[in-house]
């Protein structure tokens, strides 16, 4: 019997009642408070779990007391703790950036609703990543989806409520797709577990019942990954949100559907070799490949800085599922660590752009003529970010994409490595939009005005995420050591 | 919209409290019988929802206000998880109800007494929240549905 390790329960748990007391007190201060104080020890628990597992191997909880099978197992291998690391960083920057960003933003008597919402979020997402049970996380699924769609639905836009509702109805379809996989895995094996279900699938694994649940599987969570043919609720969704949702769910949500998307993948089907049996690599490096360049493409012609990363992010997200495709430890060592380098890059553009919108009251390029005269500390972090995004040698964009390169030469596919550089370049014309706008053009007319003074509770965050993405770009060695760890993990079930 | 016909509205006022009180007969039988936290949740709501529907939402917003189920609501997660982490507190893991009493089954007991009660206030708060949301098209001054159906025509 293993022993139960109540930190691992207590970063689900904190959160989730953290969220009641939030609406109990109904006061945006203290509301803002209670999220702050839950954020930073999350923080802490997550950091400390990192260490632990890194050092000493897998983390269990039973919960009541049920042993696994039977009982709802929570477990964290490397993977799940460097994911768990990224939720709570993320959150732990952003809590403090929202207070002034929320009040700018949404109605003062339902910033309480916020940091009630951001709490279940961030709960959500932590079960997601912690539970060895496949129910189990569907239900953290759905706790994460509704409350980020509440969270969408409060930006200042009445645009929200649609891209809300949109979302509501595609993220609904992706759950219920799981769950339906969910169910046909049940009805085969009998289990929930995820490790028992993967000992028990090869004995299945041929039958046209565990296809069809692969199917619904790999489809229901593309979904919520918004991998490219099924991202459209995305753009909306992150251009109506509010700034400090957008930052959080574009750092968070989608990369914490690429962790279900492994288990699924490399832990459930771990025992099979199911990318011999299944036609599933083509698909996947179409799609990611589309995704690259057709969204990346799309991103240049957008006039709303939101949208436009919007839309780099559903390129990113094609990177990081190739990397998964090649289905080598190399390649998902590159999925992985795209996956943190690409949260910290993200959030720090849309941190940025948060701040720009604070300050200026304008989102579309044409009306930032200047910026970077007008907002130089706070441009410079966006160029950071920018260069991420590019994959500029000495930020964190750039290890992800060699990493990425190398494996796609390892895996003798030289083509993908051309086609990785290529569609870089595209991010390359985008992100230049932004600095000719920022600092070049019409450099005779006065640049545009700051309306409100931006108050360092929002730079410092900004600049904080920009100093790691550049820290992780030139000191790679700690983040690519887990992501091999965790890369030969999933790759050791095969 | 108020009913005015009066058979509707006796039969509704004398309907009321037993609907109620088979809602808590649900609840806590739910541990020997079929039942719960969930159904008894929203029996307890189809009450309230049934007022409202014959007296009007203005009137059952007087009965069971918008702060009493918003802190029903928080409350009941608050019950379900508090009991889970007084359980970690007494030494066991979280939800393991067999230290809250004497004897495991006791224990047992009460804690799946305790966190369907959790359970059934959240879900009668949520069931009756929806429905006066909805039915008072924005009067609860959180969500102006009225105007975003602007122009989709009346149904």
């Amino acid at each position: 019997m293993l022993t139960s390790d109540p930190w691992l329960i207590l970063l689900v748990v904190v959160p989730l009642l953290a969220a009641p007391v939030c609406v109990l007190v109904r006061n945006a201060t203290a509301a803002w408070v209670i999220a702050l104080a839950v954020s930073w020890s999350i923080f802490a628990i997550a950091i400390k779990l990192l260490i632990q597992v890194l050092e000493q191997g897998e983390v269990f909880y039973r919960i009541g007391g049920w042993d696994a099978p039977w009982g709802i197992e929570y477990k964290l291998d490397p993977l799940g703790a460097f994911v768990v690391v990224i939720i709570a960083t993320i959150g732990a920057v952003v809590i403090p950036y929202a207070k002034k960003s929320v009040e700018n933003e949404i109605q003062k008597e339902r910033i309480y609703l916020f940091y009630t919402m951001m709490l279940l979020c961030i709960s959500g997402l932590l079960g997601i990543t912690v539970t060895g049970d496949a129910f189990n996380l569907f239900v953290f699924l759905e706790i994460s989806s509704l409350s980020s769609y509440v969270l969408i639905s409060m930006g200042q836009d009445r645009r929200a409520l649609t891209a809300a509702y949109r979302y509501l109805i595609m993220g609904t379809i992706g759950a219920t797709f799981y769950i339906i996989g969910v169910g046909l895995m049940y009805q085969m094996t009998g289990s929930l577990n995820i490790a028992d279900l993967s000992t028990i699938m090869p004995a299945v694994a041929d039958t046209r019942t565990v296809l069809a649940a692969m199917a619904f599987l790999t489809v229901g969570i593309s979904l919520k990954l918004a991998l490219f043919p099924l991202h459209m609720w995305l753009p909306n969704a992150y251009t109506f949100a509010p700034s400090a949702v957008t930052a959080f769910l574009a750092a968070t949500a989608t990369k914490v559907s690429l962790y279900v998307l492994l288990r699924i993948f490399f832990t459930v089907f771990g025992e099979v070799d199911l990318f011999a049996t299944f036609p599933l690599q083509p698909v996947l490096i179409g799609m990611a490949l589309a995704g690259m360049f057709l969204a990346s493409l799309s991103a240049i012609w957008q006039e709303n800085l939101k949208r436009m990363m919007a839309y780099s992010s559903v390129a990113q997200i094609g990177y990081m599922v190739l990397g998964v495709a090649l289905a080598t430890e190399a390649g998902l060592a590159g999925g992985i660590i795209h996956l943190f380098n690409h949260a910290l890059v993200k959030g720090t553009a849309f941190l940025a752009i948060g701040a720009i919108i604070y300050s200026t009251g304008a989102v579309t390029l044409r009306d930032l003529r200047g910026i970077g005269k007008s907002m130089p500390l706070l441009m410079a972090a966006f160029i950071v970010a920018g260069l991420g995004l590019i994959g500029v040698p000495l930020t964190a964009g750039f290890v992800s994409k060699w990493q990425l390169v190398t494996a796609t030469l390892e895996a003798d596919m030289w083509p993908l490595a051309a086609l990785i550089l290529l569609s870089s370049l595209l991010a390359v014309i985008y992100v230049w939009r932004i600095f000719e706008v920022a600092y070049l053009r019409d450099s005779h007319l006065p640049p545009v005005k700051v309306i409100k003074k931006l108050p360092m509770s929002m730079l410092i965050p900004t600049w904080i995420l920009a100093l790691a993405s550049l820290y992780f770009g030139t000191h790679a060695t700690l983040t690519m050591d887990i992501a091999h760890t965790a890369a030969r993990q999933l790759m050791g079930g095969m | 919209m108020i009913f005015k016909a009066p058979l509707l509205r006796v039969v509704t006022k004398i309907i009321v409290p037993p609907i109620i009180l088979f809602a808590l007969y649900v609840q806590f039988h739910g541990d020997f019988g079929p039942g719960g936290g969930f159904q008894a949740g929203v029996i307890m709501a189809a009450a309230f929802i049934l007022y409202g529907l014959v007296f009007g939402v203005e009137t059952a917003r007087q009965a069971i206000t918008a702060d009493v189920t918003r802190i029903v609501l928080a409350l009941g997660v608050l019950l379900f998880g508090g009991t889970g982490i007084v359980t970690m507190m007494m030494g066991a893991e979280f939800l393991d109800y067999s230290v809250l009493g004497k004897t495991p089954l006791a224990g047992q007991h009460l804690g799946i007494l305790l966190i369907e009660f959790g359970v059934g206030m959240t879900v009668a708060g949520a069931m009756v929240t929806i429905f006066f949301t909805f039915a008072g098209h924005g009067k609860d001054g959180n969500i102006a549905l009225d105007q975003e159906n602007e122009g989709e025509g009346n149904d």
